[in-house]
């Protein structure tokens, strides 16, 4: 019988009001890799923070055994002493640090007289940066590196901790599919060179399939069940039904397409980059969406997706914009945001809490925020009606929330998108340019955001679809195209589209012209 | 359903943010009644504490919108120094009527509050650099305009600015009835218009306090403010320098809470990002709220020349500081994006007490400036504790 590492028993954690964790059992064995799976809010973080020492021993109920003995940890340093670490969804690097001095940040490498021994340093930065497969001199500042290189960078400080549970926090999320693909390949040959043991909590299911030994499910603070993933087929059904607790028999609501006439089309768009003259970013692009249909922009991370969308919605991103715009087939001029919302645009942002909520302002005046305009009479707000509006919203797109007072920042990923949405339907946007509609959100909350999508469209809007989950397009989309390096280098109806036709376009280097 | 009603423990732990501060204020009140033996409550202080801080209070009005836009102003001092300067100049020295003093002062305050907010809004260079420039600058303009010597005295019509007072309008025997009647008219406006929001709130299903906790609160607040009418009657009545205060406190507070502007500067403050992708006009925000912060320290320039009766080269000197301190007394944040013109105004309060009550007992200024100090830390230290047992999930 296989030795377990780790054993958590009956964990319970309160927080004033709510309880986050009831009786949660979790059995790590030696050596595997072990995922875990849960909607958002579902108690997962919270269980890896009792685990890590964040909320210290006493605070809550249940006994952590690790190597046998039951842990009182008091704070993260203790965790770490066992040989326990984390690494959390947000990256924690300091960007203008080198790869070295990061890998030993709190861990110095001293020589004589407590001063920092730079050789010492180096060489054992050198050393770990070659486990994790990453060829960079250690004196690069981070910043000078992508998210994929920061994220093993994380693993290689781990591993200059003797880590023996690694536990990694939605580690792929920000990741493009190469970068996941190393990534879960490195975790994969710790385990087997190094026999080291992982954690990895994560919504992508078909990583979970392909990667951990086994998984265990978590469920509005409950532990549902544990069992192995073989990678057989029907596993990610399975995982599915015990986070929701219930048959999502289709993932993709379905609908109507009745698509009418052309609502939005842009024209030979070009953008620079901001800082770095000469750089062109977006190229060339052309395309259009019709009313009541919905259009996929397929493209890996960097391939100019975001860009593209902010620098149409109010030249938000670039520099040196040309291109012509078309609202009904007659062209527009859209100097700043405000007239892009004016003319019926709207743009959802990926990163939400970046860009696109107040997180310290309530749910109210989040919905509000894009079109105030609407709510008052020359400059004064009609607070009563807000609240009004903001309520309707509540109801209308299921926002999970005791009042609409409630501050943004306390809801979880999920009920943002909502509020973001909620915002930008509220403006009687025509043409809503979702950028990632549903990352980091759980499967029961993309489902409504299909579903919201569903509604928008058949209320005769255009809806365009930035993703880089191919299926999530090809469940939704009426029409796709495909982005590369900044150029469209396809348009696929979706019909006729299939992953791997769509990966060989977004990949499609530019031609070479004689 | 007629909303929800919520109960008393509610509402203080709710708003513990927002109502600690008045607790506070209530406490260190009450301290030094007992303290000074009740003199800090006698008529005459309490009308000399409203004439020698209400500069303060007016620069804290503008001091909080700044902060809540996520900038700082620390040249407000040098700007009251100037602007007063220029009036005295026009005034004293050329002898021109005093309305036109005035009129200089505001229009100086304009030129300046533009000059910072192009600095800041379109250029892009940090406030707190651009009104460190200003500090400097503005002050050596003071020096250059009065030639490094103070100008005084004001004409009384420019005096009574800050110095004046209605009364005897109505008579009244022994006590001020003129006095007693404009501020039992605020009192049910007060009461009426707090009436109105709470029917209106109820007509869209929304929480309010309790019905007899909402007649406490109203019956309280009436108490408080007569008692202070009752206080200010029994001095010399009702001074100028608070009917323009209060007119400065109401306009701000709905211009904060009720106006598209005002909504942009917490959204700026809360977010910037997310404003400017939500079509705010963050630049023009920000042009407003610098050219705003200019006017309201003339408007403070005119009072404080008024009542020191004097243009010196030293004068405001700090003020920006004092203002500064009462906005984050007020439970603004030092990240911007939250804050109110009620709390900078309790928290100006907070430090006036606290002064004027250690004037009274005799504390030496070096004493004073380590417990002002203190409070200034305890109420930020206050103010992040809460805010991380609210974050501690």
């Amino acid at each position: 019988m296989p030795k377990h590492i780790l054993e958590m028993r009956k964990i319970t954690k309160t927080f004033p009001g709510v309880k986050a964790l009831s009786d949660v059992e979790l059995e790590v064995e030696e050596g595997e890799i072990h995922g875990i799976c849960g909607e958002n809010g579902a108690g997962k973080s919270t269980l890896m923070k009792v685990l890590s020492g964040v909320y210290p021993f006493g605070t809550y109920d249940g006994d952590i055994v690790y190597d046998g003995e039951v842990q009182k940890f008091h704070s993260i340093p203790d965790s770490e002493a066992k040989g326990i670490v984390i690494i959390h969804q947000e990256l924690a690097l300091i960007p203008y640090l080198s790869v070295a001095e990061n890998i030993f940040l709190g861990n110095e490498r001293r020589g004589r007289g407590g001063a920092i021994d730079w050789n010492v340093t180096n060489h054992e930065a050198m050393k770990l940066l070659e486990r994790v497969g990453l060829q960079e001199n250690p004196t690069t500042p981070v910043n000078q590196l992508g998210v994929g290189k920061q994220q093993l960078i994380e693993i290689a400080k781990a591993l200059s901790k003797e880590v023996r549970l690694l536990i990694l926090d939605e580690p792929t999320s920000a990741l493009n599919d190469d970068d996941s693909e190393h990534l879960l390949g490195l975790l994969r040959t710790l385990k087997e060179e190094q026999g080291i043991t992982s954690i990895m909590i994560s919504h992508k299911l078909n990583e979970i399939a392909e990667i951990c030994d086994r998984t265990t499910i978590i469920r509005d603070g409950h532990t549902i069940e544990t069992f192995p993933v073989s990678g057989e087929e029907g596993i990610q059904d399975r995982i599915i039904r015990g986070m929701v607790g219930r048959d999502l028999t289709n993932r993709y609501p379905s609908r109507d397409h009745v698509v009418g006439d052309e609502v939005l089309r842009v024209e030979n768009w070009n953008v620079f980059h901001p800082t770095q003259p000469g750089r062109i970013v977006v190229e060339d692009a052309s395309f259009n969406v019709r009313k009541g249909e919905v259009v996929g922009i397929a493209g890996v991370m960097g391939a100019g997706r975001t860009e593209l969308a902010m620098s149409l919605f109010g030249r938000s991103y670039g520099r040196d914009i040309t291109g012509k715009v078309f609202m009904h087939g007659e062209e527009i001029q859209i100097s700043d945001v405000s007239s892009a919302i004016k003319h019926g645009l709207a743009y959802a942002t990926e990163d939400r809490k970046r860009y696109g909520l107040n997180l310290i302002d309530d749910v109210r005046r989040n919905i509000s925020a894009a079109a105030l305009f609407k709510l008052s009479k020359r400059g004064w707000v009609n607070g009563n009606k807000e609240i009004k509006v903001a309520e309707e919203y509540r109801g209308s797109m299921n926002i999970k929330t005791p009042t609409v007072m409630q501050t943004v920042g306390n809801l979880s990923g999920g009920n943002q998108q909502k509020v973001v949405l909620s915002k930008w339907i509220y403006s009687d946007a025509e043409v809503l340019i979702l950028d990632e509609p549903t990352r980091g959100i759980d499967v029961g909350a993309k489902y409504e955001i299909y579903t919201i999508i569903n509604r928008l469209v058949a209320a005769g809007k255009a809806v365009i679809i930035i993703s880089s989950e191919l299926p999530e397009l090809l469940g939704t989309c009426d029409r796709i195209y495909t982005l590369a390096f900044g150029r469209v280098t396809g348009e696929v109806p979706v019909a006729e589209a299939t992953q791997e036709k769509l990966m060989t376009l977004m990949t499609q280097e530019k031609e070479v012209r004689a | 359903m007629t909303g929800t009603t919520t109960g008393i423990k509610d509402l203080f732990t709710r708003n513990i943010r927002t109502s600690g501060i008045y607790i506070a204020f209530v406490a260190i009140v009450g301290l030094f009644a007992i303290l000074t033996g009740g003199t800090s409550l006698s008529p005459m202080n309490v009308t000399n504490l409203v004439l020698q801080y209400s500069y303060i209070l007016i620069l804290a009005i503008g001091m909080v919108m700044v902060i809540i836009a996520g900038h700082i102003d620390l040249s407000v001092g040098s700007v009251v120094a100037v602007t007063g300067a220029v009036s005295a100049v026009l005034v004293i020295r050329n002898d021109m009527p005093w309305w036109v003093g005035v009129l200089a002062a505001l229009a100086c305050g304009v030129v300046i509050g533009a000059w910072q907010g192009f600095w800041v809004a379109f250029v892009g260079i940090p406030a707190f650099i651009t009104t460190l420039a200003g500090m400097l600058m503005f002050r050596g303009l003071t020096l250059l305009v009065l030639n490094n010597t103070s100008l005084s005295p004001f004409p009384q019509p420019y005096r009574d600015i800050a110095a004046g007072f209605q009364n005897g309008i109505l008579g009244g025997p022994g006590y001020d009835v003129f006095t007693l009647v404009i501020f039992g008219i605020a009192v049910a406006g007060y009461v009426f218009s707090a009436w109105r929001t709470r029917r209106s709130r109820i007509a869209y299903e929304q929480p309010v306090v309790a019905f007899p906790l909402f007649i406490v609160q109203l019956v309280a607040v009436g108490a408080v403010v007569m008692w202070f009418a009752w206080q200010l009657a029994n001095a010399r009545g009702l001074p100028n320098v608070l009917i323009l205060l209060a007119v400065l406190i109401i306009a701000y507070s709905l211009v904060t809470t009720r106006t598209v502007f005002g909504r942009h500067v917490y959204a700026i403050g809360g977010n910037l990002s997310a404003a400017m992708l939500s079509g705010v006009k963050v630049r023009w925000v920000n042009f407003g709220v610098m050219l705003n912060m200019g006017i309201l320290a003339s408007v403070a320039g005119v009072v404080f020349s008024a009542r020191s009766n004097a243009a010196q080269p030293a004068a405001g000197n700090m003020f920006e500081l004092d203002a500064i301190a009462a906005c984050f007394i007020g439970g603004a944040a030092v990240t911007g994006g939250v804050g109110r013109v009620t709390g900078a105004i309790v928290g100006g309060l907070i430090m006036a007490v606290m002064s004027n009550g250690m004037q009274l007992m005799g504390v030496p200024q070096s004493v004073q400036s380590v417990v002002k100090g203190l409070v200034l830390l305890l109420a930020v230290a206050f103010d992040v504790y809460n805010k991380r047992r609210a974050g501690a999930r």
